[in-house]
């Protein structure tokens, strides 16, 4: 634990240093990297501590992207206020997702999460009058945190790695909390953690809620990013990269997540524009990541090293 | 006698339960005082695992009723049970693989803790300390920083018991505590469960006779899912229709 946050300060202030050393191109990259990594780390709650795989976390990214687009430009609202309604708004749908979803678990869980997300990818498409429908919202601002300008990329890039810092730093402690624990606990031995007086209903029913605040957290930032949003954000291909992200990164960890977005971000912006056939180069790429390191890229590194350190005997 | 002591710690009334058209509990009623050690008999598939389900809440019973301190707990989900003082170990080992031994321990601790809803702190150095004191009652310190999937399995039978200790329960039920055990081990685990407090009411299945017997005080015998015969120690031992369906082999 307090070796994690030695090196919290140290790597951000690395990351830091990007837009010093580096084009715009490659800082916009970043910047989605960092939207990626918040979403990728609100689905490990769920996914990785709780043993509750969703394929329908795109919902709240989206629930909250439309929400800012709606208050912003059809309601009038200032970006604060657009913002925290937003983010209200979100938790609410998390909530009201949780109560349906945690009806299952395992296969039914992921289905159920699935299903509700392609309701709402749906409307997205159908209710033209509020969402613009396949032609998007588009002509969105960027807020002025505190007054300062996030146009540039550079300014952005920082703006997003602060959220990300932020967003790492609350999971990191929400997982190593005594109500992480009993999560953990939830995944590993459901039944007996009931037995032993865990109310293993509510600590998932709140896990999920707290995934679905930062998933809308990850929403709010891109859609500040792209100041455009269409349905295809809240749809399976937007849940399963992230799910994707998490599995490669390694689930149940607290750094993989944020690696596995990295490469999965990477694959799919920079790779795309030298190989056509991007998803099948991200076929391949996980393929390999699942058969050398079948628990992900972080506990596979780990392993190796232990390998390193200690010779066999 | 006062009306205090009329209370039961645990009373089950008129219960059934089906799988699928099979019965595995029919018309099953039993007392439990406070303090009492009872022993659950039966062969093999007789459903006193299913009884002690039912009365953790894990499965619903299709009729009849339980009762802990004299309340009616036939509706309430597992956790609310054990708040009022149940605890449990299972016939088939369910710990948590990967954790330490202190760390299961400390499972039992905190599922009874208002800390289990702290979402900002890690779990007090309190309650590992606790851990490591419970883990000693059943001769596991030295090895409370491994792993449950690293230690032997009459040790794994070990921890299961001083998780349900930790809880200090009003009532425990311990199925099969000796399952897969060697003589020596079964005399280490007769020791420990001899040894549980007297505000612990148990309620034990065992097949093994001979450590059974001598920690029980009252006995029910279970047969396809019917209560046979239901007394105190001696007079069913003594009783024809005990031997004829377990003891007389
Ligand atoms: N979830 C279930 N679904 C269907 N049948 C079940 C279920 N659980 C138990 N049974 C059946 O109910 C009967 C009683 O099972 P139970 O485990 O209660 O027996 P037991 O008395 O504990 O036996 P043992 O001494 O072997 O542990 C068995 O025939 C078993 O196959
Ligand atoms: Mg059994």
């Amino acid at each position: 634990m307090n070796k994690i946050w030695f090196w919290v300060p140290i790597v951000a202030g690395f990351f830091a240093l990007l837009p010093f050393v580096a084009g715009d191109f490659y800082v916009n990259l970043g910047s989605q990297m960092m939207i990626a990594a918040i979403f990728a780390l609100s689905l490990n709650l769920l996914v990785g501590y709780g043993g509750l795989t969703s394929l329908g976390h795109a919902a709240f990214l989206g629930v909250a992207a439309y929400l800012s687009a709606w208050f912003t430009t059809r309601a009038g609202f200032g970006h604060g206020t657009a913002a925290l309604l937003s983010i209200i708004g979100t938790t609410m749908c998390a909530a009201l997702f949780g109560l349906i979803a945690l009806r299952a678990s395992g296969l039914g869980f992921l289905m159920i999460t699935l299903a509700l997300s392609q309701v709402l990818w749906g409307l997205a498409y159908r209710w033209v009058s509020v969402t613009n429908g396949d032609n998007g919202m588009a002509g969105l601002t960027r807020p002025m945190p505190f007054g300062i300008s996030i146009e540039s990329a550079a300014s952005f890039y920082w703006f997003a790695l602060i959220v990300t810092v932020a967003a790492f730093v609350l999971i990191t402690v929400f997982v190593s909390s005594a109500f992480g624990v009993s999560l953990k606990g939830t995944r590993d031995q459901s039944r007996r953690m009931a037995a032993l007086g865990f109310n293993v209903w509510m600590i998932r029913w709140i896990t999920f809620i707290y995934a679905g605040f930062w998933g809308g957290i990850a929403g709010l930032i891109y859609v500040y990013y792209n100041k455009y949003i269409h349905p295809t954000s809240l749809s399976i291909t937007s849940s399963a990269e992230g799910l994707l992200g998490v599995i490669a990164g390694g689930s149940g960890t607290l750094v993989g997540p944020i690696v596995g977005s990295v490469l999965v971000t990477f694959l799919k912006n920079y790779a795309s524009s030298y190989i056509d056939r991007w998803n099948m180069l991200l076929g391949f790429v996980f393929m390999f990541i699942v058969i050398v390191m079948p628990d992900g890229i972080v506990p596979g590194i780990r392993r190796l090293a232990g390998r390193l350190k200690e010779p066999r005997k | 006698m006062t009306a205090q002591n009329d209370i039961y710690a645990l009373e089950i009334v008129r219960l059934n339960k089906s799988f699928v058209g099979l019965p595995v509990t029919q018309d099953v009623s039993m007392t439990v005082r406070p303090g009492e050690r009872r022993l659950l008999l039966g062969p093999n598939g007789a459903g006193k695992t299913t009884l002690f389900n039912q009365i953790t809440g894990e499965i619903l019973p299709n009729s009849g009723q339980i009762k802990l301190f004299g309340q009616d707990v036939t509706k309430l989900k597992p956790h609310q049970r054990a708040h009022l003082g149940l605890s449990r170990t299972y016939q088939i080992i369910t710990l948590f693989q990967n954790d330490t031994l202190q760390h299961n321990v400390a499972f039992g601790l905190l599922g009874l803790m208002p800390a289990r809803w702290n979402f900002f702190r890690p779990m007090s150095q309190h309650i590992l300390v606790e851990a490591r004191r419970v883990l000693g009652l059943v001769g596991l310190e030295h090895l409370a920083d491994r792993p449950i999937s690293e230690i032997a399995y009459g040790e794994k039978r070990r921890v299961e018991i001083a998780m349900a200790l930790a809880q200090k329960p009003k009532v425990l039920l311990l199925d099969e505590p000796l399952a897969g055990l060697s003589s020596a081990e079964r005399n280490t685990i007769k020791k420990l469960i001899a040894d549980i407090p007297r505000e612990t009411s148990l309620v034990m299945i065992e097949h093994d006779m001979d450590t059974a017997l001598d920690l029980a005080e009252t006995i029910t015998l279970l047969h396809y899912g019917k209560v046979i015969i239901d007394g105190m120690r001696d007079a069913v031992i003594a009783d024809e229709r005990a031997r004829e369906v377990y003891l007389g082999h």
